[in-house]
């Protein structure tokens, strides 16, 4: 069973930080992403650019419209995806909790859409 | 309803549970489980009332239901049964015919338990997990959850559906959870009991003071729970807890079935059957050396059981209680018991130390029975006047028209 892990956080929070702080959350991360891929379960790890960088588009009326920043603004922002295939739902829970903004942020578990020859 | 019909209603409502436990676990589908349950139940109506009961009509409803689970496949699926489907039916085929025919399946305990833990699952909602463990454990009908909850049978069934189709999209596993978890994941299940009986028994809602069935229903998944874990003293705890207050359920409301508070009790109208399975439960948990919040409440309300009159009550060792259930749910409200206890087991004036500590983070500012227990412990001192001015203060929060008329009378007293 597919789940996609996306990590909620306070993109501020992680400016605020001192160097050596996110230093050590980077380092975190990393052994979290080692153990991960080492079960075999990891099908994919995406950290994104924060939001600054993101553009969001619309096309209405068959027209595109760029605009720039997230599409909602909260107070938490969608900050990496993790994609694991593991047995069920428990498991995907256990992953979860160990990643390193699950402590300060929230992670939300969705299974993946079970579509058939795609 | 008839008296045959109401045995039956008495017998599905019992073993439905235990039978859609291992349907569930056999079929992995909660849906196809609970149809098939519901072909067994009309089968019953109609061999029963012909061939008389069975010897255990679980086994029976359980052999039933499983070949009518068969039944359905074959209809459903038979032209586009994938691989693992027929295996499926053929694992079936063996376990509801097999080579013991005859021989009825009873339903497996651990099926049942691994159903409480998929029922209440943290990643479903309180509300969710309620509704889910009534239908499927206690066989409460939709129509029957929404009229104890007093909502609609649409958001009832909504909520079921809903609950349902998680379990299976996000794979919920039906399980019993590891040795880890099993603690918290208990308190879960433990909270959802628990809040069934408060319903029932606080019935906060409108209608009638005690609503018997959701009471009678809670106990029966309790002590369906302590059979299935009966080392795990958290749960046989609360079953104290629940059977020690149940106890008082008659002599709780009055003629005019107003509330009667517990210290103007007939104590003689207590239900001892009740006090003793609760006095017993209380005692072999406590035993086994892992004390928790429900064990603690268990027992708090086994000391007041135990006082023949509201003058005998041990305060003293309700006092230590209190402290002990603080550390592990350091709430106002239980702040507020112990200084109560203490105001009794001690002096007013330490009680009302403990209460200025407490309200001074007015949390409790607009809770009656705080500026209740404040005038009551100034009115022992003999501070008549501040203790006038306590049960005014109360007065703006309570709607309880008992507790208004009892805040009218104390007033006159104190203006004496």
């Amino acid at each position: 069973m597919k789940y996609a892990l996306l990590i909620y956080a306070a993109e501020k929070d992680w400016a605020d930080k001192s160097p050596e702080d996110q230093k050590r959350i980077y380092d975190e991360y990393w052994a979290y992403t080692v153990e991960l891929k080492k079960s075999g379960k990891m099908l994919s790890c995406e950290p994104l650019d924060p939001t600054p960088t993101a553009t969001t588009i619309r096309v209405r009326n068959g027209k595109t419209i760029p605009s720039d920043g997230p599409f909602a603004d909260t107070k938490e922002q969608l900050g990496g995806i993790y994609v694991v295939d593991v047995k069920d739902l428990n498991e995907a829970i256990a992953w979860a909790s160990k990643i390193p903004d699950a402590r300060t942020g929230s992670i939300e578990i969705r299974p993946l859409m079970n579509v058939p020859e795609m | 309803m008839s008296q045959s019909a109401r045995t039956l209603d008495r017998i599905f409502r019992a073993e439905s549970g235990s039978v859609l436990a291992t349907l569930i676990r056999l079929l992995g589908d909660f849906q196809l489980a609970e149809d098939a349950l519901q072909d067994a139940f009309t089968a019953a109506v109609e061999t029963w009332s012909t061939d008389g009961l069975p010897a255990s009509p679980g086994a029976w409803l359980a052999t039933t239901a499983r070949r009518k689970a068969l039944d359905r496949l074959r209809h459903l699926r038979i032209v586009e049964a994938k691989a693992s489907e027929l295996a499926l039916l053929i694992r079936l085929e063996r376990e509801a015919y097999g080579p013991r025919d005859d021989v009825d399946v009873s339903p497996v305990p651990d099926d049942q338990l691994c159903l409480i833990f998929t029922c209440c699952h943290p990643a479903l909602s309180q509300e969710a997990q309620v509704a889910l463990t009534l239908r499927t454990l206690g066989g409460l009908s939709l129509a029957e959850i929404a009229h104890a909850f007093l909502v609609n049978e649409a958001t009832i069934a909504q909520r079921v559906t809903r609950a349902k189709q998680k379990i299976a999209r996000a794979r919920i596993p039906f399980e019993i959870p590891d040795r880890e978890s099993l603690a918290s994941r208990l308190d879960a299940v433990l909270r959802v009991l628990y809040f069934v009986f408060n319903e029932g028994y606080l019935a906060t809602s409108r209608g009638p003071l005690v609503r018997v069935d959701l009471v009678d229903d809670a106990l029966r998944l309790a002590r369906g729970l302590c059979e299935l874990l009966p080392h795990e003293p958290e749960a046989l705890g609360l079953l104290a807890l629940m059977l020690l207050h149940d106890s008082r359920r008659e002599a709780r409301t009055g003629d005019t079935g107003e509330l009667v508070l517990l210290e103007n009790q007939d104590r003689s109208r207590w239900k001892r059957s009740h006090i003793e399975e609760g006095l017993r439960l209380v005692e072999e948990a406590l035993r086994m050396g892992r004390p928790g919040p429900y064990q603690i409440q268990g027992a708090i309300a086994a000391v007041h059981a135990e006082a023949s009159k509201a003058t005998q009550t041990d305060w003293r060792q309700i006092a230590v209680l209190y402290e002990q259930l603080l550390r592990y749910q350091r709430t106002p409200i239980i702040e507020l018991n112990r200084a109560v206890a203490v105001s009794f087991a001690m002096t007013p004036a330490e009680g009302l130390e403990l209460l200025a500590q407490t309200g001074a983070t007015g949390s409790l500012e607009r809770y009656a029975p705080f500026h209740l227990a404040r005038a009551d412990m100034l009115r022992r001192l003999g501070r008549g006047d501040e203790a006038k001015e306590c049960y005014r203060r109360a007065l703006p929060f309570t709607q309880n028209e008992q507790v208004r008329r009892f805040i009218a009378q104390r007033l006159n007293e104190e203006a004496r």
